[in-house]
């Protein structure tokens, strides 16, 4: 027995003799008898806490996580200090083991907490109004094509810049497959590493629904989302922007501000370890006169009977539990915990330390983009960029530097054929001077690498 | 007490720092200024300006205006609120697991790909099915990706099919993941007994139907008894048959569903395998098939060689991706360490002990509070608030007033089958003691019901609010805070 169930024989006996029933078993007299025999569970016996916790230890010893080795890597999950505060606030009980608000008097604390964070959401991008979370970025970007498609439901065509994460791009492309009349279509990327303008202007005629780019993209280039947006709007069409790295948005004009329509991200960077991936938690924003057409839960200021402030989960006639097939979306849980992650994270961080923060992540990337120039390790794009670039190295390099307890960066001909040799490099205020050393040096080419002895 | 809190952007001063940021190491190589065009300009106005002692107040006061689990039986029926074993957060948050990046080398991370690889296995050995992807975020998202197989499955055979049957006791998310893949759907009614009857199947069952979505048990907490037969008729049409697993609690080491004629169904792992629902998620919603239907799960998918375990993009017919990268590790972190530590013993003896609890219930409350169906239950039961019509309540009330008695309220209103439904599934993991205390509250309220009707009305008197203007919300929406 492993101490999860409480009952004690006396129990289960006076249980059964107030059921009127002589046995467990004959609770499930109903269940066909010819399934029962074949549900025989076929797993090993369970384990005590203390050989459990041996077998996760070395199961999590085989990962590259902890103090294992340097990692430059992002393209998606972004590795930064979670302050010890933020961590205890999700271990406190109350939040944990809660479910979605559904008795707002017993309730607050969760209600409070994420109207805060579609505070937040709205003010980080820039926009007017934001959902109590999605799944996470991903999801959000192929939601909000969805919600675009409700806007314009005379248009069918959208626009994805190929610079989008490509996992962004997949999950979009999954979403509206089953609704059969969306076509999807890519915009290439110039030079500097945006997204092509000029291919883009062509190209939109009077079926394009919505341009989705990423902000900054998925080779850490900031775009000129304000240059898009016209080019959108004159068209007719929407524009959706989707961060990965809502850290950026610190210091970078927000979507909203530049035009966005529609404005979503990856809130993992704020307060959520990367995890492999998950769970992160989806931020997603809009205009207020369009928040009809928002998929997901939202949280509303009200009074109680008394007069005093309260909060509610509202616009509740959008969902699939009141307009079951004619929902905006299906989704029901969501990301609350982690949307409590991001709002103490913000909370603690504030104006100033997220400011500084985002300063420290831009000056430490800048520094080893310069050092590795000056090492013969050009960049591919010269696009602005906030902590992620790309670099043009061997493979072989990137390979040996592996072997050597430095992953320096994620080889981009894995999602893109025609970049060979690149790689897309992260720095944040987690990396340091000692790994950047190693990173520099074995990146380096051989000459710049004799010369720096 | 309940102490005030002010929202955290109503606290704090202006140039107060909560959180002092490190220089960068090697800094003073800033690298050129971003261009004017691209710099916020808005300072991050409005943002808070606070300590770290005011945010763990504000957080630690707001925590303590909730219910959980931790604090309380907390009924929703549906929704499983079990023990959330506080080891598991211990285990999650092992530094191999929650700093290990998504894209390092897969030879860098085979422990977390054996634990993934586990899981599958697992949950495969529960189902009775062949595959299992573990990307699906959430039940909901589960359920589309099942239905985007059932999708792929018709599409692949040229005949894509446009109808789904759904029987009117399913939840709100059948319907919507339905409409999400463009499937029409034709509600089937349940019958007397509260049961989905094999013969409406094959009645409703045609060339242009893709697939019947149930959930079993349903969720009047029903065995489908005649799942078999309605799975034949499906499947004599060319249909596949999904299943909600959202009532899996009711089901280990019981019947299978790859036993049932089920082809795809989806886990809710934030209520089965006791992985703690965070006030709405993270959950986890992986989604289990038969051979025939695996070649269209998400990629990537995981393939074991003699170098070990890693990740494929290699399936030509997959449906895509969910969601990024391979689903919310952390949440199967915590799922598998609930299976591992209970065992076939221990994961057979929940559903046991569930039922055990769902029925001793059911057998207090009878009389007390109409039963609309009285069909044996697995691991829920349904009342509804006939009999207390006469004294001018309803189930909001009843619902209202169990606040006041210290526990949660059951899941209300739901299912749609039954007119003011009033939903229990107390769990394995309650005792005897808190089911009694709670039966009690309920018997005590079907008395205040009758004595003094407005005590229910205007529940609750003891939470921190009274009871919350919702039209008001609804009607002049003020959806966040806003600088002054």
């Amino acid at each position: 027995m492993s101490g999860y169930t409480p009952h004690t024989e006396g129990d289960i006996a006076a249980m059964l003799a107030a059921i009127g029933a002589s046995s467990i078993d004959d609770l499930f007299a109903q269940v066909p008898a010819g399934l029962r025999p074949r549900a025989t569970i076929d797993l090993p016996p369970g384990l005590t806490e203390p050989e459990l916790r041996a077998r996760f230890e070395a199961l999590a010893a085989r990962n590259a996580g902890g103090t294992g080795p340097a990692v430059f890597l992002g393209a998606g999950a972004y590795p930064h200090w979670v302050p010890t505060a933020v961590d205890q606030v999700l271990l406190r009980s109350e939040f944990l083991t809660a479910y979605t608000p559904y008795q707002p008097e017993v309730s607050q604390g969760t209600l409070q907490a994420t109207f805060e964070f579609q505070t937040f959401a709205a003010l980080l991008l820039g926009l007017e109004v934001a959902n109590a979370s999605m799944y996470d970025g991903a999801s959000a970007a192929a939601e909000a094509v969805l919600m675009a498609r409700r806007m314009l439901p005379d248009r069918h065509t959208v626009w994805l810049s190929r610079a989008l994460h490509p996992h962004y791009r997949a999950v979009i492309r999954t979403y509206v497959r089953g609704l059969g009349d969306v076509v999807v279509r890519e915009v290439p990327f110039a030079a500097d590493g945006r997204t092509d303008l000029g291919a883009l202007e062509g190209d939109l005629g009077p079926d394009a629904l919505a341009v989705v780019l990423g902000q900054p993209n998925v080779f850490g280039v900031l775009e000129d989302v304000a240059a898009v947006a016209a080019r959108t709007g004159a068209a007719g069409a929407l524009i959706i922007t989707a961060t990965a790295e809502p850290l950026a948005l610190a210091m970078v004009r927000p979507p909203g501000a530049c035009g966005a329509d529609i404005a979503v991200a990856e809130g993992q960077s704020f307060g959520l370890p990367v995890s492999y991936g998950g769970p992160g938690v989806g931020l997603f924003a809009a205009r207020e006169r369009d928040v009809r057409s928002m998929p997901g839960r939202i949280v509303g200021e009200t009074v109680d009977a008394h007069g005093r402030r309260g909060f509610v989960l509202t616009l509740a006639t959008r969902e699939q539990h009141i307009r079951r097939e004619r929902a905006t979306s299906n989704i029901c849980t969501n990301q609350g915990l982690c949307a409590l992650a991001v709002t103490a994270y913000l909370s603690l961080l504030g104006r100033q330390g997220l400011r500084a923060l985002a300063t420290t992540n831009y000056r430490a990337a800048h520094a080893v983009a310069t050092r590795l120039e000056a090492a013969g390790v050009a960049r591919r794009f010269d696009g602005p960029f906030f902590n992620e670039f790309v670099v043009q190295a061997p493979i072989a390099r990137w390979e040996a530097l592996v072997r050597d307890g430095v992953v320096a960066g994620f080889p981009l001909a894995r999602w893109y054929p025609e970049l060979d040799d690149a790689l897309v490099v992260c720095v944040t205020e987690m990396h340091g001077a000692a790994d950047i050393d190693r990173l520099v040096r074995g990146l380096a080419a051989p000459a710049a690498r004799a010369a720096s002895g | 007490m309940l102490l005030d809190e002010p929202l955290i952007f109503e606290r704090g001063a202006t140039g107060r720092i909560g959180w002092a940021v490190a220089e960068p190491p090697g800094g003073g190589q800033d690298g050129p200024a971003l261009p004017p065009d691209l710099r916020r300009d808005d300072d991050l106005a409005g943002l808070p300006e606070v300590s770290e002692l005011e945010v763990v107040r504000h957080f630690v006061r707001l925590s303590q205006w909730n219910y959980s689990a931790a604090t309380t039986l907390y009924p929703l029926g549906s929704c499983t609120m079990k023990y959330n074993p506080v080891v598991n957060e211990a285990l999650a948050r092992l530094p191999g697991f929650a700093t290990l990046h998504p894209l390092v080398p897969d030879r860098l991370a085979q422990g977390a790909l054996e634990l993934i690889a586990g899981l599958e296995a697992a949950l495969a050995a529960l189902s009775g099915l062949d595959a299992v992807c573990l990307q699906p975020a959430a039940g909901a998202q589960g359920e589309l990706l099942g239905m985007l197989l059932v999708r792929a499955h018709h599409v692949a055979r040229g005949d894509p099919r446009r109808r789904v049957l759904i029987p009117s006791s399913a939840h709100g998310t059948n319907p919507a993941s339905a409409a999400l893949c463009g499937y029409q759907v034709a509600e089937v009614a349940v019958d007397a007994r509260g049961l989905l009857p094999a013969a409406a199947v094959a009645a409703a069952m045609d060339e242009s139907v893709a697939a019947l979505m149930v959930t079993n048990p349903n969720t009047l907490g029903l065995f489908e008894e005649e799942i078999e037969a309605a799975a034949a008729a499906v499947h004599a049409r060319g249909g596949l048959v999904y299943m909600d697993g959202a009532n899996f609690n009711a089901l280990m080491g019981v019947a299978r569903p790859g036993d049932m004629g089920v082809d795809v169904m989806q886990f809710n792992l934030h209520k089965t395998f006791s992985t703690p629902h965070g006030g709405g998620g993270p959950g986890a919603g992986p989604v289990a098939v038969r051979a025939p239907l695996a070649p269209y799960l998400p990629v990537p998918r995981l393939v074991r060689s003699d170098a070990g375990l890693a990740w494929s993009d290699d399936a030509p017919q997959s449906v895509g991706r969910m969601r990024s990268f391979y689903g919310n590790f952390g949440v199967l972190v915590r799922a598998f360490a609930y299976i591992a530590r209970l065992g076939a013993v221990g994961l057979a003896d929940v559903t046991r002990l569930a039922v055990l609890n769902a029925n001793y219930v059911r057998a207090r409350l009878q009389g007390a509070y109409h039963l609309p169906y009285d069909t044996p239950s697995l691991h829920e039961c349904v009342f509804s608030d006939r009999h207390l019509q006469d004294s001018g309540v309803s189930t909001l009330d009843v619902a209202k007033r169990l606040l006041d008695y210290g526990f949660y309220a059951p899941t209300i209103y739901f299912p749609l089958v039954v007119k003011g439904a009033l939903m229990i599934e107390p769990t394995e993991t309650e005792t005897k003691e808190t089911l009694d205390a709670f039966v009690n509250a309920l018997l005590a309220i079907a008395d205040e019901a009758r004595t003094d009707p407005a005590l229910l009305r205007n529940a609750p008197h003891r939470a921190r609010l009274a009871r919350l203007d919702e039209t008001r919300a609804a009607r002049r929406p003020i959806l966040r805070w806003q600088p002054r």
